[in-house]
């Protein structure tokens, strides 16, 4: 069989020329998509239908995210970015239960930039802080029932009968007689019809996908190398570009020759931009290796003495200096400290850390003279498309945001400096422009995890009871290079520290703002991640200071919280907690984030002075499920993330440049690494919390409360695989 | 200069020295086998040479010689190779993107040895790196696909 011809064609090949319209800003929801020639970024999803589908022009839109061709082919859009998540089908899941279709007569694709496709938690239309589904869960189902809703009165009106007699059943509506309309046959008009505003959602007990684990819809393509990532974008006449940026961070390139490298083979050109140095070739070899004959003079800017010591100084300056903005006050901490029978403090660091998702940035422009296409694995569909219309010198809305399926987030691809050079490119060049960093340039130019300093002090009362918690944490501010301007705390950095569940009368949580002088970004559960581990470690060191057991401890301050303690409790009883095996040991965190409720417990133990994590029971109450088997599968992966870090994460820079180049100095889990991992989910009606970053924060302290239990010895930094036991 | 792949010769014409994962993917098009490092540290690039597991960003072209090239689009036609069936079973990828790799490490482990060990698929497929920490799902599969090619349904 000929399998080089009939390889897959991603359809972003497909799309042809567009059709330049006009009117790119108007019926923005749907209209971008279609009319930028009928874009099926379809991101492979194995349907045939999905392409006819949305070519089909004869498909009807019923609202932003449905579409419903003659042929009864259906789309839905989905505005949310696939990163591994499970969005491609949770949320298709929300429409079609209201629409009463299954999921799998559905074809998904990537939604464009849109005012529908807003998210008003996070401020746009962007992936990230694991609302997808909570953002989603009212507005899809509204979708689904209004468009179900439409397609019944459209078939009553053809029928000539009262639209009360007739249902929706399986993408077709049934009429009182048992006649018969499928959803393509009513489409068209269903689609002039107004939408009803007022329409009554299922009730639990009538779901027929929410709840289920349905298979997810991007496997397929995702296990034979079909599916579409950035990385696999390929437009007629595409040049590859590498993008060469100063070592060290902030710098900057002051000159530039280009010689040697010009004349090689199959180069294009070469650019010299703001911030680094763009090889355009034809093949992306060809364009690595003319790299390396640039000639490159970089002004190192102001970071050129940077380094860990440096960075951990400027925080505990300001530590020791600023008394911090209040995120949280309750009672009065200084009284009760000052009254506490017995009171404890201690200083936690956090270090930087790298995203390093799998695939490494990278991103496809098409600058034409009125219009700019980018194709782009993104979490933030307008931050990139205004990241984009500075260098095509067009408005925002002459750019159109294609977003492929994205080779892992985490946050990284929320950023877009990975956008620019690709545009500019494609502008100088009048070709598309393909640019991939190496895994080099994307571990050193990375926007890392902001390091904090977290000093923390805590009293008990004669009774070992916690009467008074005060928390300082000194951190950069994410939101204030991303979002500014900050007014008073930024939420991101105070997360979990000021929803600790825990009962204290007297608690205070203060924030010092110390930049230091890189580029930080958001990384997968963000600042949850940092303050669990220091609350939850700290909670186990008043534990042991007390006397006390760590649950019995942890139990006694969750009198008002029935869904922690549930948590807690089933884990414990899962892991056998306090029966562990000779020379096993184990530790537990607990934290609240996402509106989810998780328990991890680890068991450890140390072979010839080396730590091996083997087993993590993890309990979670995240509310109601859409579908179990995603949910599974994210806190497993969450486990999996938070073990790299709380074993080895850590970046460190000298002179202003970062170490860790490659997966050899930034080292991540292996499958030879991997402990067993045992997820529990419990049943609940309350409304869905997330549940793609939750499982991450309670691993460090998990593990780190497991070394102490095992060895007596309180580790207060991170990362803790390089800790040997005394006497090993 | 030709090169055997997935069951066809093809002509490349590409520098002997350019690595066998950009012959693949950008002269070629058969992009389902992903960059990831480039230095034979992730596995993202795993493809077969002569039915063993080889990371294709540090293999050149030069170096194919006549051996046989299978990527993971000449894996199966239609998904029905026992991995990728068992795969689909266990819903095994998240974001996807390593996802080509481990498939390819797990065909070639099932190959050799038809009924793996814990121990065993540990050390056949610690190369290739899961940042989604798919890792104990993988297990599953191919445990569950080795039971497939024993005929087990
Ligand atoms: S890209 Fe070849 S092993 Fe990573
Ligand atoms: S599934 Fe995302 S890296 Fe493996």
């Amino acid at each position: 069989m000929d399998r080089i011809e009939s390889a897959p064609v991603p359809a972003a090949a497909e799309c042809g020329q567009p059709e330049g319209d006009d009117a790119l800003n108007r019926r923005q929801f749907l209209g971008a998509a279609t009319r930028l020639g009928g874009l099926v970024l379809a991101l492979s999803l194995p349907l045939p239908r999905t392409a006819r589908a949305r070519s089909n022009p004869a498909s009807a839109e019923l609202n932003a995210w449905l579409s419903i061709a003659p042929d009864d082919s259906i789309t839905i859009l989905v505005d949310r970015s696939e990163m591994g998540q499970g969005v491609f089908t949770a949320l298709p899941m929300l429409l079609a239960e209201e629409l009463e279709v299954s999921l799998d007569r559905v074809a998904i694709v990537a939604a464009p930039v849109g005012d529908a496709y807003f998210n008003a938690a996070n401020g746009g239309q962007m992936t990230g802080t694991s609302n997808s589904v909570q953002d989603a869960w009212v507005k899809l189902r509204t979708a689904g029932a209004q468009a179900r809703s439409m397609l019944i009165r459209a078939a009553a009106e053809t029928w000539g009968v009262d639209a009360a007699a007739c249902r929706a059943r399986d993408g077709a509506v049934i009429g009182p007689s048992g006649a018969r309309l499928s959803y393509g046959a009513l489409a068209e008009r269903a689609a002039r019809l107004p939408v009803p505003q007022q329409v009554a959602l299922k009730a639990p007990n009538e779901f027929r996908l929410i709840g289920r684990g349905l298979p997810r819809t991007d496997t397929p393509a995702k296990v034979d190398g079909s599916a579409v990532f950035g990385i696999d974008v390929r437009l007629p006449g595409m040049l590859y570009g590498t993008y060469a940026q100063c070592p060290v961070l902030g710098g900057w390139p002051e000159s530039v020759d280009a010689s040697a490298a010009q004349g090689m083979a199959g180069v294009h050109s070469v650019l010299t931009l703001d911030r680094g140095v763009l090889v355009l070739a034809e093949h992306y070899w060809q364009a690595l290796a003319a790299r390396k004959a640039l000639r490159v003079h970089w002004n190192p800017g102001p970071n050129a003495h940077l380094d860990n010591a440096g960075i951990r100084a400027l925080l505990a300056r300001a530590a020791d200096t600023d008394p911090g903005l209040v995120a949280r006050s309750d009672g009065d901490v200084h009284s009760a400290l000052r009254g506490a029978a017995r009171t404890f403090s201690a200083t936690y660091e956090l270090p930087l850390l790298a995203h390093a998702t799998m695939e490494p940035m990278n991103c496809t422009a098409d600058v034409r003279a009125d219009r700019c296409d980018l194709y782009v694995g993104t979490q933030a569909q307008q931050l990139s498309q205004a990241a984009a219309a500075v260098p095509a010198g067009l408005p925002p809305d002459r750019v159109a945001v294609h977003t492929t399926l994205l080779g892992g987030g985490f946050g990284r691809r929320l950023d877009i400096d990975f956008i620019p050079a690709a545009v500019a490119g494609s502008k100088a060049a009048g070709r598309p422009v393909q640019v991939i960093w190496t895994r080099e340039d994307d571990m050193t130019h990375d926007t890392y995890r902001p390091p904090a300093l977290e000093r923390v002090s805590a009293g008990l009362d004669a009774d070992g009871r916690l009467v008074a918690w005060q928390l300082h944490i000194t951190s950069p501010s994410v939101t204030a290079r991303v979002a500014p301007p900050v007014v008073g705390v930024d939420a991101s950095v105070v997360e979990a520290a000021i929803d600790m569940p825990y009962d204290v009368p007297n608690l205070s949580i203060t924030y010092t703002r110390q930049e230091i002088g890189i580029d930080l970004g958001y990384l997968r559960s963000v600042s949850h991640a940092l303050n669990c581990f220091v609350i939850e470690s700290f909670m186990d060191e008043l534990a042991a200071a007390s006397g006390r057991d760590p649950l019995e401890f942890r139990m006694r301050l969750l009198d008002k919280q029935p869904r922690h303690r549930r948590v807690l409790e089933t884990a414990a009883t899962l892991a056998g907690w306090g029966r562990n095996a000779p020379g096993r040991h184990q530790g537990l965190a607990l934290m609240e984030g996402y509106s989810s409720k998780i328990a991890q417990i680890a068991e450890i133990s140390f072979d010839a002075g080396k730590l091996r994590v083997h087993r993590i029971v993890c309990v979670v109450d995240c509310g109601r499920m859409v579908n179990p088997r995603i949910v599974e599968s994210q806190i497993e992966s969450g486990i999996v993330f938070g073990l790299t870090a709380a074993l080895w994460g850590e970046v460190t820079i000298e002179g202003g440049a970062v170490k860790q180049n490659n997966f050899d100095g930034y080292r991540v889990l292996r499958a030879n690494e991997c402990p067993q991992i045992v997820v529990h989910l419990l049943a609940s009606e309350e409304d869905p919390g997330g549940i793609g970053e939750v499982a991450v924060p309670p691993v460090a302290p998990a593990v780190a409360n497991a070394i102490f239990a095992a060895t007596g010895e309180r580790l207060r930094t991170l990362p803790l695989g390089r800790f040997k036991p005394r006497g090993a | 200069m030709r090169i055997r792949l997935n069951d066809r010769m093809v002509e490349v014409d590409a520098a002997p020295d350019t690595p066998l994962l950009w012959v693949l993917r950008d002269h070629l098009n058969l992009r389902g086998t992903k960059f990831g490092c480039g230095r034979a540290l992730c596995g993202a690039c795993t493809v077969h040479l002569d039915g063993a597991a080889v990371r294709s960003c540090s293999v050149p072209l030069a170096a194919v010689g006549g051996r046989a090239v299978t990527t993971v689009e000449g894996l199966s036609a239609n998904r029905r190779h026992a991995v990728q069936r068992a795969w689909i079973e266990l819903d095994v990828p998240q974001c996807g993107y390593c996802q080509s790799g481990q498939i390819m490490s797990a065909a070639a482990l099932l190959a050799a040895n038809p009924a793996p060990s814990d121990a065993d698929i540990d050390a056949a497929m610690a190369g290739n790196i899961c940042r989604c920490g798919t890792y104990v799902r993988i297990r599953r599969a191919i445990h569950r696909a080795a039971e497939l090619l024993r005929g087990g349904e």
